[in-house]
């Protein structure tokens, strides 16, 4: 699904990131972990065509993202909060981004209303302006604005981090429940080893913008990063 | 402690990373600042023969003290609008081992060196200089200065009084309205003549020193009593918190009627309406709207119709160049969101187009009633609202590719120069003197109605070309898609 050859990206002669290779099959759920500065987040902007690449390319099922803007229909992101429109309502904001994906106001409260548990009571109907919401709302608001418009590639930078503890475990359920038919392809960056060996079938660890470590989650997982994040 | 703060203070100046890039901002405002010196400067020299001149049988001193009570009203109504507490930059200094007296203190002390407190010094003191010259006793003149400065200051505090009211109620004008028009009425309809018994006690404090106390009383008790609203205020979940206000929604459906642009033209009329920054450019369709009414009634500009266009684009315009000058930095607070979501450029930049060619008509539909100064006042604005749809449009958003500048929309609206860059100020030109100048050209080469017609063909090839013009713009955004994602993702 995803192709990433000879990709890297210096900022004033600083490489930040440097990928020979990496191909992430349809259905994969994919976690990224690596300290800060590690190029998780630029690589993300990368597939997103947010930055350009200093050599190299990525291609989104066969669309390099960087020539044809056609992997746009496909593909949804939340990267931070200037994904979302801090002057709209958690329902506007849906009903937008909806809007722009082809869905009509019925799809999109179809979709919104199986995430009412996640969102516990404090997205919809709160008569409020996301900018006036918690950091930890705010997020949920931007995960499942992601989801809408059946995208078949789903960006999530640090989706656990400002979540409590039970928004946690049901984002959890969530990604794995997406990625249940092997037909949408998640991506996850995060600092939580735990969440990210719970959720990614196949983890990549990024050391200053190169790939170290390229593992298919087992037992041992999370044991052996905590290994390699020791040293 | 205070020497610390200070030096804060010095290092968020400096280190800003707006520092360098608004510069120019800076400057400019140095030299509105300079601007008023020199007037209060200039009003302060000759403050005596002013007085002379509209007095001619009243000491000037007893004059001068007649008319401070107007200077204050207008002193508390200008610092209302203007001076606001900097209150939010201490936030960082609550969790740290600091007293909340120290804070407080230095908040309050911090606001006596507001440049405003300064600008009456630069009229009072030459006068004062004069008034010794002219054979006042000194010690007399002394007194009445350290009257003056302490009502600046009592003014000063005076004001965060007012303001920390007006922030309690729905109303937020309302109690300065009742204050000062309340003041001016008693005062006007002589129930009271606050005026007189003011300048009597300016005058008696002026020849008995002892009696400075008063003053200076008050002045503690105001300073008292703010720090006592501060500190009530200086937690987290008080004065801190940024208030949340109950939002209405609406559907807009009638923008379904544009089509595919519906969805943006829905988020424009949001982003106007919500946003402090964009509202106030709203307010300014009033300004502009009424902008011909100080020039028609003129019979100077009567004679001078090729000035009618400059009127007739401003007026017509104004919503456009307020608007348009900062596309899309309006969006710059989700740019990044609009350009990894499944969007055409196009239509955005469409929605924008639309939005700024439906205000130059109902401006001009609203412009009408100029008809009463002329049909060729009409004819010109006419000509000047089409050259608007046709050529400013697409030149305004031709001219938002090269925009860099980040906005905050949380920001307040008044006196906010940012997102304001060189190409702001250059945009002008073709904007507005461009049109003046074709018409003023073909109006002394040929004639009035030549030269409208001149100008309403140039907007109907704009529009014409529209198409056409609106691939080339897009093509520009889409070129210099990286530049701005990066330009606005910095913080200022």
């Amino acid at each position: 699904m995803i192709t990433t050859s000879n990709l890297s990206k210096k900022y004033a002669g600083n490489q930040v990131l440097n990928i020979e290779s990496l191909e992430i099959p349809r259905g994969q759920s994919f976690g990224l972990v690596g300290n800060n500065g590690a190029g998780k987040t630029t690589y993300f902007s990368l597939l997103l065509d947010l930055i350009q690449p200093t050599t190299g390319f990525i291609k989104s099922n066969d669309i390099q993202v960087n020539q044809s803007e056609d992997w746009k229909p496909f593909t949804s992101a939340f990267i931070d909060e200037s994904f979302l429109i801090g002057y709209l309502t958690a329902e506007e904001y849906f009903y937008f981004i909806g809007e722009l994906r082809g869905q009509n106001r019925a799809d999109v409260d179809k979709l919104v209303s199986q995430f009412e548990d996640f969102f516990h009571g404090e997205i919809l109907g709160q008569k409020k302006y996301l900018r006036d919401l918690s950091k930890g709302n705010q997020k949920k608001a931007g995960i499942v604005a992601a989801l809408i418009g059946n995208p078949e590639v789903i960006i999530l930078d640090e989706p656990f981090a400002n979540l409590d503890p039970t928004t946690q475990i049901r984002l959890k359920e969530i990604i794995k429940g997406l990625t249940e038919n092997r037909d949408v392809t998640v991506l996850i960056s995060s600092h939580d080893l735990l969440h990210v060996t719970d959720v990614c079938e196949r983890i990549v660890v990024l050391e200053k913008g190169e790939l170290v470590k390229d593992l298919v989650t087992s037992e041992a997982t999370l044991k052996e990063l905590e290994d390699h994040f020791t040293n | 402690m205070i020497k610390r703060f200070l030096s804060l203070e010095w290092k968020s100046f400096f280190r800003s990373a707006s520092f360098g890039k608004s510069l120019g901002i800076k400057i400019f405002m140095g030299f509105i600042a300079l601007y008023f010196m020199g007037i209060f400067l200039f009003i302060g020299f000759f403050m005596d023969k002013i007085l002379k001149e509209v007095y001619p049988d009243l000491d000037p001193l007893i004059a001068f003290n007649g008319l401070i009570f107007f200077w204050i009203l207008g002193d508390i109504l200008v610092r209302f609008f203007f001076q606001k507490l900097p209150v939010m930059s201490v936030k960082p200094l609550l969790k740290l081992p600091i007293k909340r007296k120290t804070i407080v203190n230095y908040v309050l002390g911090k606001s006596v060196t507001s440049f405003i407190n300064f600008l009456p010094l630069f009229a009072v003191i030459p006068f004062s200089i004069k008034l010794i010259y002219g054979g006042y006793d000194a010690s007399t003149v002394l007194v009445w200065l350290i009257v003056m400065i302490l009502l600046t200051l009592i003014n000063n505090f005076l004001n965060f009084i007012i303001e920390s009211l007006s922030a309690e109620t729905e109303l937020s004008y309302l109690p300065i309205i009742l204050l000062v028009g309340g003041l001016f009425a008693l005062n006007y309809f002589e129930i009271i003549n606050i005026a007189q018994a003011l300048s009597n006690a300016i005058t008696a404090i002026s020849q008995t020193p002892i009696l400075l106390f008063i003053p200076i009383l008050i002045l503690i008790g105001l300073y008292a009593y703010n720090f006592k609203l501060l500190r009530q205020k200086l937690f987290l979940d008080s004065g801190l918190k940024t208030k949340i206000k109950e939002v209405n929604t609406s559907n807009l459906e009638w923008t379904k009627n544009f089509g595919d642009i519906a969805p943006f033209m829905q988020l424009d009329l949001k982003l106007i309406w919500r946003n402090k920054r964009t509202k106030s450019s709203v307010w300014m369709l009033a300004l502009g709207l009424l902008y011909g009414l100080f020039f028609y009634p003129q019979p100077t500009y009567q004679d001078m119709p090729w000035f009618f266009v400059f009127i007739g684009v401003f007026s017509t315009g104004i919503f456009l160049i307020n608007f348009g000058q900062f596309i899309p930095a309006w969006d710059s607070g989700y740019y990044k969101l609009l350009m990894s979501q499944n969007i055409k450029y196009e239509q955005y930049l469409k929605s924008k187009f639309t939005l700024m060619a439906v205000s130059v008509a109902i401006l001009f539909i609203l412009g009408i009633p100029y008809v009463f100064f002329g049909w060729k006042i009409l004819l010109a604005h006419f000509a000047a609202a089409i050259y608007n749809i046709g050529v400013n449009t697409h030149v305004i958003l031709y001219g938002g590719s090269f925009n860099r500048k980040k906005i905050d929309l949380s920001q307040k609206a008044a006196f906010n120069y940012q997102g304001t860059g060189a190409v702001q100020w250059l945009i002008g030109i073709p904007l507005l003197l461009l049109p003046m100048g074709l018409f003023a050209l073909f109006y002394f080469l040929i004639g009035f109605e030549i030269a409208c017609l001149i100008l309403a063909i140039m907007g109907i090839v704009g529009i014409i070309f529209h198409q056409r013009f609106m691939k080339a713009i897009t093509a520009k955004y889409l070129e210099s898609k990286y530049k701005m994602i990066g330009a606005f993702d910095q913080n200022n």
